[in-house]
């Protein structure tokens, strides 16, 4: 059977807010380069700064060994063309000797240099990075529900690891990177003007044909990736649609008519990402060629000038090194320019979530709630997910305290949506809903929330042990105390049989337990919370009787003294309570209590007999 | 690497490109071992000699020598990436093509997201170094053992430092694998951790939200972060430290052969052209070294992935087709389930079902009932042919399911699954997704039944709305609704409905029972037999025959009236449904 999640976060039925377009970004990232464009390249960069103020000295020493590194390192070469002109040329052995210690020193200090200059940025970045972590994860933790709503889950996954790794690899490699290529570039040109102007100029030749030949193939390469990222998307798209209907595919025989229409896309991606990858392909290589070209005309033009007396053999050398080492950071700025665009629409993407603002703001001076009767009115609350879809129309009731009260109704009438509004997971757009006479909207939200005890039907568990998961009702609470509630709860039996009893680590989602002993700990969980209103919404199916049973004699201790709210689909819940509210298309269309309401033979009624199809009437 | 290899028959189609692609590149490495050599001759014979001819004719050789590179390498280019990306679309279409022959049993051990990670992301990883390995992979040993080569041939006096070179570089290769390698596992698993939290955070945002423990949520995030930050600084430094130092060792042999080579110049062994040649040598023969070190990460991501693309094309489906196939003679729907004992993991001791005997007759309406875990769903997985009964037998139509021909077997059964899956694309290429020459009649048909015509009419376009990825969203009812029309649209002889009404609420479930029974009893031209799963008792209460199952056993087979007299565990279901008041 297919694994469903235990817990979603929509609300169910037709209550279920439209998805609306995520923030932004396509589908697909599960492959590897993307190519983008960041919409404000200086807003972005500037944010991106502030986060590195903190460790301006550090980048500055950083600035400085790249720039000593960069230069000593072009001095490798120079040095050894001076080391065959003036030493190996003239046979002096002892000068040929200070020449290579003093190469050997060089080498092994911009070794030192590059050593320290990367362990700097290590630290510095992941630094950053993790400062920015805790501000995103901090941030999402004030969001309200609607915001989670809108956008996939995946989406957020992947802003705080995707972009964040790019913009790592951003602030890590690729700046200096470009700050170490553009100096080494600029390096070499003047080394080379300085050594020979001649032959410098000479060695210019090729040097405009690599440029324009890298924005070139820049160019066809990120056209060619855009359309292939696309592809690339519908890819992705098919494969998740096969793979997650696979059973219903194998069910109906269709595994032909499946085949097919993926071999289509399949090899519509393969032909346009060849082509993409040519041309991805196509820079490095070339470069090196370009660089050969070069020496060839190094050799010819440097041979004729050493006869003239105008170079020595050990310029040619230097020149030869040089212009190797002239490829290596152009390949890179092309590279690169694709690299930092796509990392700086990673970071305008984690910055746009960082500038998300919850749409559940806290009242100025907001009322600490903390001894509360119960008293909840629902005073012409109206209330849409989307404008003009009401959801709650013009909704009047008021729960005196400790009293129970059943909401009943066909899927997607609003019940879901009642108790979220009562939650404050939403704000209302007009009328008003009260706690002990105050309006929701002044209280601080943290304060309600934890005076509200909410028991939802799929039960959220963390991979963490039974203890800790219970706990999370009431953090300060001891271990006896947990042991009381899961007591009370009716689900101390179930967890001792567990392999390490409450120790026992819940794998991912708590999908080591059954719906039923979940549900036990979700009951456990609030009585340790101990809330003043109850909130629950009743499981459906999926529990054995005997399990039902416990969670029954569970909930009814649970609800014992309290204002609780109960989207009730048993018969016991319905008729015990002490008002039935029988809501259809978001309006209150009947209440009173079972009796009542029966003898009404209305709404419910009618609902109560399809259920039962008149055969339990009798027993009633 | 042993993965790898054995995707390696992948290629076998590409062979005449990608043996092309690797004489191309021995093109390439030996015109850029060709380059020093000529330089050398300018250097020696023509410049020391004067010879102004030999410069020029040497620089307009090398000259063609590029361009012929150009050309060599952009052919190694095209014919490379043409292999890859052909061979990973045929890995993919493998793989696809694998699924589509496995049965329930491998799906529910390779899960979706699992197998979607494989035909996107570790195919990916494939391709990648399939391309690699036709460039760089393969150039740079040949490249090394040319230079080297080259270099015996130029300066061989100087080939000593090479080789004093060498234990050092594999120095670091070695602690780079024996060092790095387990750091950058525990990254990884810090990494995973700080998902965990997040995602989890994500997922039970509304519990996060009620219970107000955004505070306990940040600290946890905090330390799985902090985590994180410390191990990647201590591997990072441990990488930044070694791979400068290849380079460096690289300038240390040229400097090497300076110094010894101008030894040698200066006495007149060696000429000065020979040591400028030398020294690209020297740094041509030991540069792929680092590049080969940079592989060895992508190298083994690109193993693990194939090991997991292998797990899925290796893994033998459970279900297998009949070898000598037989019809029945007459299509009717009568199931008959025979001693039937089943378990996910095959052996009758740890059974899901247990000696199970039942008979369906042609035109019944079965119910079964039971309490989580007892076996429902397995019992009607039989039928279909999803798993394979381990003792006994299911037979529809007096023929061993086991002896159908798999498709015939499937298209006679209509099953509308728990998890009500649809595919993007319009409604009514849903409903008719089992048949796909329906009449749009036929499919209006199984929608009323279904309960499902109403809510399609409101759509924007009717029956022409896209659902789906890209489409309207649809309440878990609705999409149940569309899949019982599917099940319908079939026509099929056996209907199964697997609790396939959970989600929607019980009245429209009792009109979709009433319109169901109509369309079955009058509308189809044949008999059909249903199974029914269900939870609520109400769903089951006209069946003809209701099955109580208990624990892998039939506890009971009889009527709603029978069992609340007969049956216990009936009688207790019927309870905890009606409940006992709470006052």
């Amino acid at each position: 059977m297919e694994q469903r999640p235990t817990f979603s976060n929509e609300p169910r039925g037709g209550e279920r807010p439209p998805v609306s377009i995520p923030l932004s970004g396509p589908g697909a990232r599960r492959f590897g380069t993307r190519i983008e464009k960041p919409r404000d390249v200086r807003n972005t960069l500037r944010r991106l700064l502030s986060y590195l103020r903190p460790y301006r000295w550090t980048l500055v020493l950083v600035i400085v060994l790249v720039v000593a590194s960069t230069l000593l390192d072009l001095l490798g070469p120079y040095l050894n063309g001076v080391a065959i002109d003036r030493f190996i040329t003239r046979r002096d052995v002892g000068g040929l000797g200070k020449i290579a210690l003093l190469m050997l020193a060089v080498y092994l200090v911009v070794w030192a240099m590059r050593v320290a200059q990367a362990r700097l940025m290590v630290a510095m970045v992941q630094k950053v990075m993790r400062t920015l972590r805790e501000q995103l994860f901090g941030h999402l933790q004030t969001l309200s529900l609607s915001f989670f709503d809108r956008n996939p889950h995946g989406d957020l996954m992947s802003r705080l690891t995707n972009d964040l790794d790019a913009l790592s690899r951003l602030l890590a490699q690729n700046v200096t990177e470009l700050f170490g290529g553009l100096l080494s570039l600029v390096g070499i040109v003047v080394m080379m003007f300085a050594i020979n102007f001649w032959l410098a100029l000479g060695s210019m030749f090729v040097f405009p044909l690599m440029l324009w030949f890298t924005g070139f193939v820049g160019k066809r390469t990120r056209q060619g990736f855009r359309e292939f990222q696309m592809y690339i998307g519908k890819l992705n798209g098919e494969l998740e649609e096969i793979f997650s209907g696979q059973r219903v595919i194998l069910a109906y025989g269709q595994e032909g008519s499946t085949l097919a229409k993926f071999d289509r896309v399949n090899a519509e991606t393969r032909d346009v990402g060849i082509r993409a990858q040519i041309y991805a392909t196509l820079i490095p290589p070339l470069m090196g060629i370009f660089s050969n070209a070069n020496i060839a005309i190094l050799a010819g033009l440097g041979g004729w000038m050493i006869l003239r007396g105008w170079a020595t053999v050990g310029t040619i050398l230097t020149f030869y090194n040089y212009s190797r080492r002239f490829a290596g950071p152009l390949r890179q700025l092309g590279d690169l320019y694709n690299q930092i665009q796509s990392a700086l629409a990673g970071a305008e993407r984690v910055f746009e979530l960082l500038d998300q603002e919850s749409e559940i703001l806290e009242a100025p001076n907001a009322i600490v709630l903390d001894q509360v009767r119960g008293d909840v009115v629902f005073d012409h609350v109206n209330f849409s997910y989307t404008p003009g879809v009401p959801v709650i129309k013009d909704m009047s009731f008021r729960a005196e305290p400790g009293k129970t009260i059943a909401l009943v109704g066909p899927t997607g009438a609003g019940k879901t949506t009642m108790i979220n509004l009562l939650s404050r997971f939403y704000d209302i757009q007009s009328g008003s809903i009260r706690i002990d006479d105050v309006d929701l909207r002044a209280y601080n939200k943290a304060s309600l929330r934890r005076k509200l005890g909410v028991v939802l039907q799929d039960t959220f568990l963390f991979s963490d042990t039974v203890m800790e998961n219970i706990r999370y009702g009431r953090l300060d609470a001891t271990d006896e105390e947990v042991i009381a509630a899961a007591k009370l709860a009716n689900a101390d039996q179930f967890i001792r049989r567990l392999p390490q009893g409450y120790q026992t680590e819940l794998s991912e989602r708590g999908s080591n337990l059954s719906q039923g002993q979940r549900q036990l700990l979700a009951i456990a969980r609030a009585v340790l919370a101990d809330p003043a209103i109850l909130i629950l919404d009743e499981a459906t199916s999926s529990v054995d009787t005997r399990t039902e049973q416990h969670i029954q004699e569970a909930l009814l201790r649970l609800m014992e003294g309290r204002t609780s709210f109960v989207i009730a689909h048993r018969l016991s819940t319905v008729r015990g309570a002490d008002t039935i509210l029988v809501i259809n298309a978001g309006e209150i269309v009947e209440r009173g209590t079972h009796a009542e309401l029966l003898a009404q033979r209305g709404f419910y009624y009618h609902l109560y007999m399809s259920q039962f199809k008149g055969q339990v009437a009798m027993q009633v | 690497m042993k993965s790898l290899l054995r995707l390696l028959p992948f290629m076998k189609p590409y062979r005449r490109d990608a043996i092309l692609a690797l004489v191309l590149l021995l093109g390439v490495v030996f015109a850029d071992l060709a380059i020093p050599r000529l330089t050398q001759r300018v250097i020696d014979e023509g410049v020391k000699a004067q010879n102004m001819t030999v410069i020029l004719n040497t620089a307009l050789l090398m000259l063609g020598v590029a361009v012929l590179e150009s050309l060599v390498s952009v052919g190694n280019i095209i014919l490379s990436v043409r292999v890859g990306m052909r061979t990973a679309a045929d890995i993919r279409s493998a793989l696809v093509r694998k699924v589509q022959t496995l049965s329930f049993g491998n799906l529910d051990r390779l899960q979706t997201g699992q197998l979607l990670v494989r035909a996107t992301s570790d195919v990916n990883q494939v391709q990648m170094i399939l391309m690699m390995g036709l460039r760089i992979l393969t150039r740079a040993p040949i490249w090394a053992a040319g230079a080297l080569l080259m270099l015996i041939f130029t300066a061989p006096s100087l080939a000593w430092i090479w080789l004093a070179m060498l234990p050092l570089l594999f120095g670091i290769v070695l602690l780079f694998m024996i060092k790095a390698r387990p750091l950058f596992l525990i990254v990884q698993q810090k990494l995973d951790r700080l998902n965990t939290v997040l995602q989890e955070n994500l997922a039970g945002v509304r519990v996060v939200k009620a219970f107000v423990r955004a505070e306990y949520e940040k600290q946890r995030f905090a330390r799985a972060n902090d985590d994180l930050m410390a191990q990647t600084i201590k591997v990072l430094n441990f990488v930044v430290f070694l791979m400068p130092l290849m380079m460096t060792i690289t300038n240390l042999a040229t400097v090497g052969v300076i110094w010894f080579g101008g030894n040698l110049a200066i006495e007149g062994k060696l000429t000065v052209g020979q040591i400028m040649a030398a020294v690209n040598y020297m740094i041509f023969s030991l540069f792929p070294l680092t590049m080969l070190i940079n592989m060895i990460a992508p190298l083994s991501a690109a193993d693990a992935s194939a090991g997991r693309i292998l797990e899925v094309l290796e893994s033998e489906p459970e279900v297998q087709p009949p070898v000598e196939p037989r019809r029945p003679t007459i299509t009717a729907g009568r199931v008959i389930f025979e001693n039937v004992c089943f378990s996910y993991n095959h052996g009758c001791a740890d059974a899901v079902l247990n000696d199970v005997n039942l008979v369906a007759e042609p035109g019944e309406t079965v119910a079964i009932l039971g309490a989580t875990g007892s076996g429902k769903s397995s019992l009607i997985h039989l039928i279909p042919r999803f798993y394979d009964v381990d003792g006994g037998r299911v037979l529809v139509d007096g023929v061993d399911v086991r002896e159908w021909p798999l498709h015939d077997l499937r298209s006679q059964v209509g099953i509308a699954l728990q998890e009500a899956v649809l595919f993007s694309g319009t409604v009514r290429d849903n409903i008719r997704y089992g048949r796909p020459d329906a009449t749009d009649e036929e499919v209006i048909a199984a929608a009323k039944a279904a309960q499902a015509h109403d809510f399609i009419m409101a759509m924007p376009q009717g029956y022409d709305t896209l659902i789906g990825q890209r489409g309207v969203n649809l309440s878990g009812g609705q999409k149940q609704r569309l899949a019982i029309a599917r099940a319908l649209c079939v026509k099929p002889r056996v209907l199964i409905l697997d609790d396939s009404t959970s989600a929607v609420d019980v009245e429209t479930e009792s009109k979709l029972q009433d319109a169901l029974d109509e369309l079955l009893r009058t509308q189809l031209a044949h008999q059909t037999t249903v199974f029914v799963v269900a939870q609520r008792i109400s769903t089951v209460l006209t069946a003809d025959k209701i099955v109580v199952l208990d624990k892998g056993r039939i506890a009971d087979i009889g009527t709603h009236a029978e069992l609340l007299v007969r049956s216990p565990i009936y009688r207790e279901i019927y309870a905890s449904q009606l409940g006992n008041g709470r006052q």
